[in-house]
């Protein structure tokens, strides 16, 4: 994540009586992930409406800027799609932060076909091969002597990057591999749908939402080695299904008072079900 | 107190007309500020002939000469579609059909301008997408091709009416002359009627154009938005509006990327420009008949 200074994403919470108020109002700030800003966001607007003296704001900015900000102490929770890495717990160290992770929910991520594809299973490495074009013929995966349709999300997605790291770059952050410049860029994941659908040569990448009996999910293994795994809020859950990752709200030391009242919400069954109807995956099943 | 009221309405009127002008001229400086300042960091060569579109990437890569070669060629294959099918119907339209269905007719192709475009899109996307793809037995419909077909279908009104006006105002004396000669129907139409009206039908034409480069909804839906520089019109291809419209909405404000767009506007206004520059060449020589 690179320079994702998204500031655009304030989110305040107007409070109708904290003006007249004012010496109630109590604030929070949330920063981090652009891949669960929208997420947190619903969380913090249903929060504060049992809380009315208390004003979040929400920012993206990518999980480092999260970081950061919690290490110089200018928010209260971090948002992170990734774990905190060894050299910012020595930064936090130094500045007397003492960062603690809590996993709020799994993001992962379902490679479609079209029904009619005999291909049903690919490692990662053969998804990569494909997404930057060293495979460009189904019949070489198992499939029919077909070219590859190869579609991608716009590459403002949180999908996007998210696959991009995780597949294309195989999690090498220095890595400066792309998707191919042939595939197909769909502007929503509705359209990766809908061409997958009506297309067998198709081959796209779409949220766990989107996964119903008229298309097919292929299930994915880490190498030929390993066996392959389909993708199911189970496989996810058990971290089984390598194209998932979890996400996390890190605070300063053991969270206390609205910190922590804001942390139960997020992993109460109401907080979870938040997490579910904004396409991502609850920690258990329900 | 008439004279008052005189001036008062001249005065408003006179406000209006400088607006649109002021508007304009804000407008181009906006687009010159942003996208000029692009070129300080990126040189003006690079931005056309470079291949590659990878303006997130780690080291990012900002090549146009895609999004141009997929911008000309939809609009090339939208031409080949609209102008003989929006000539023919105006001919049609002025000369040939009786009154009762001319009616009909004109008010059916000014129905058809007001059809929305992303209405267009979404039916490409589910008629001729699929369509495209079966009978010429590609990897997807998603193509320059089909992005050709939906963006013809929208130049044809333009095309139309503004031709249809130019065979119109062809003297009726040319005609009765040509006849009277001895010339038959065709021969008349098209040695006679399409002679004279040749310079409008051509800034009908490039009007039509205009329409179709700067079109964005549909061709964002229906074209597949591959940033490669295609080999056929079968190939799918990403077109310059396309791109501003989907990457606008994240990028930076004031960064590399926002700026990038904004050239990418620039060039596309440059395009336009001419394209219009030369309807009005056309338009004029017209009205010197």
């Amino acid at each position: 994540m690179k320079n994702l200074v998204y500031c655009c994403f304030i989110v305040f919470i107007p409070l109708l009586f904290a003006c007249d108020n004012k010496a109630k109002t109590d604030s929070m700030q949330i920063k981090g992930s652009d891949t669960i800003v929208n997420l947190i966001q619903v969380l913090a607007e249903n929060f504060v409406q049992s809380h009315p003296n208390l004003n979040i704001s929400v920012t993206g900015g990518g999980s480092g800027t999260g970081f950061a900000s919690l290490i110089n102490k200018t928010c209260n929770i971090a948002m992170s799609s990734r774990e905190i890495e060894e050299k910012e717990v020595v930064l936090a160290k130094q500045n007397n932060v003492e960062p603690i992770g809590f996993k709020v929910g799994l993001d992962g991520l379902v490679v479609i076909v079209n029904k009619g594809n005999p291909v049903s299973k690919l490692t990662l490495a053969e998804l990569r091969s494909i997404f930057m074009a060293k495979i460009t013929n189904w019949k070489e995966v198992g499939g029919q002597d077909k070219t590859i349709v190869v579609l991608s999300r716009e590459s403002n997605s949180g999908t996007h990057m998210f696959f991009k790291e995780r597949v294309i770059k195989n999690n090498d952050i220095n890595s400066s591999d792309e998707f191919t410049i042939h595939s197909l860029m769909m502007s929503s994941s509705q359209a990766v749908y809908d061409e997958v659908l009506q297309n067998p040569n198709a081959l796209g990448y779409v949220g766990m939402g989107f996964v119903n009996n008229k298309i097919k999910g292929i299930s994915v293994s880490l190498d030929k080695d390993n066996k392959y795994v389909y993708p199911t809020a189970d496989t996810i859950i058990d971290n089984s299904y390598p194209i998932c990752r979890p996400l996390y709200l890190y605070t300063d030391g053991k969270p206390k008072g609205l910190v922590e009242m804001f942390i139960d919400y997020a992993l109460s069954n109401e907080g979870q079900k938040i997490v579910m109807d904004t396409d991502f995956i609850p920690l258990k099943k329900n | 107190m008439r004279k008052f009221l005189d001036y008062i309405i001249e005065t408003v009127i006179f406000i209006c007309g400088m607006l649109s002008i002021i508007f304009v001229v804000l407008i181009f400086s906006f687009l010159l500020k942003e996208g000029l300042s692009f070129f300080k960091d990126f040189s003006f060569i690079k931005f056309i002939t470079n291949q590659f579109w990878y303006p997130n990437s780690k080291v990012p890569s900002f090549g146009i000469l895609p999004l141009i070669c997929g911008s000309v060629l939809v609009t090339l294959g939208a031409c080949l579609i609209a102008v003989p099918i929006g000539v023919m119907s105006a001919l049609f339209i002025s000369e040939i059909a009786p009154k009762g269905v001319r009616d009909i007719l004109k008010s059916l192709v000014e129905l058809m301008a007001a059809i929305p475009s992303v209405v267009i899109g979404f039916v490409g996307m589910v008629t001729i997408v699929p369509l495209v793809k079966n009978i010429f037995n590609l990897p997807t419909g998603l193509s320059a091709f089909s992005g050709s077909i939906m963006l013809g279908f929208m130049a044809v009104p333009t095309i139309v009416t503004i031709s249809e006006d130019a065979i119109r105002s062809v003297p009726w004396q040319y005609k009765e002359g040509a006849l009277a000669l001895g010339a038959t129907n065709w021969q008349t139409l098209r040695r006679i009627v399409l002679k004279a009206a040749m310079p409008g039908i051509i800034a009908a034409i490039m009007l039509g154009i205009g329409r179709v480069i700067g079109e964005t909804m549909a061709v964002m839906m229906i074209t597949g938005n591959a940033a490669h520089v295609p080999h056929s019109i079968f190939d799918p291809v990403r077109t310059m509006t396309s791109t501003i419209a989907t990457e606008m909405g994240e990028t930076v404000r004031g960064g590399m990327h926002y700026k990038s767009l904004f050239a990418i506007g620039l060039v596309l206004f440059l395009i336009t420009f001419i394209v219009n520059f030369i309807a009005d060449l056309f338009l004029g020589k017209n009205k010197n008949l």
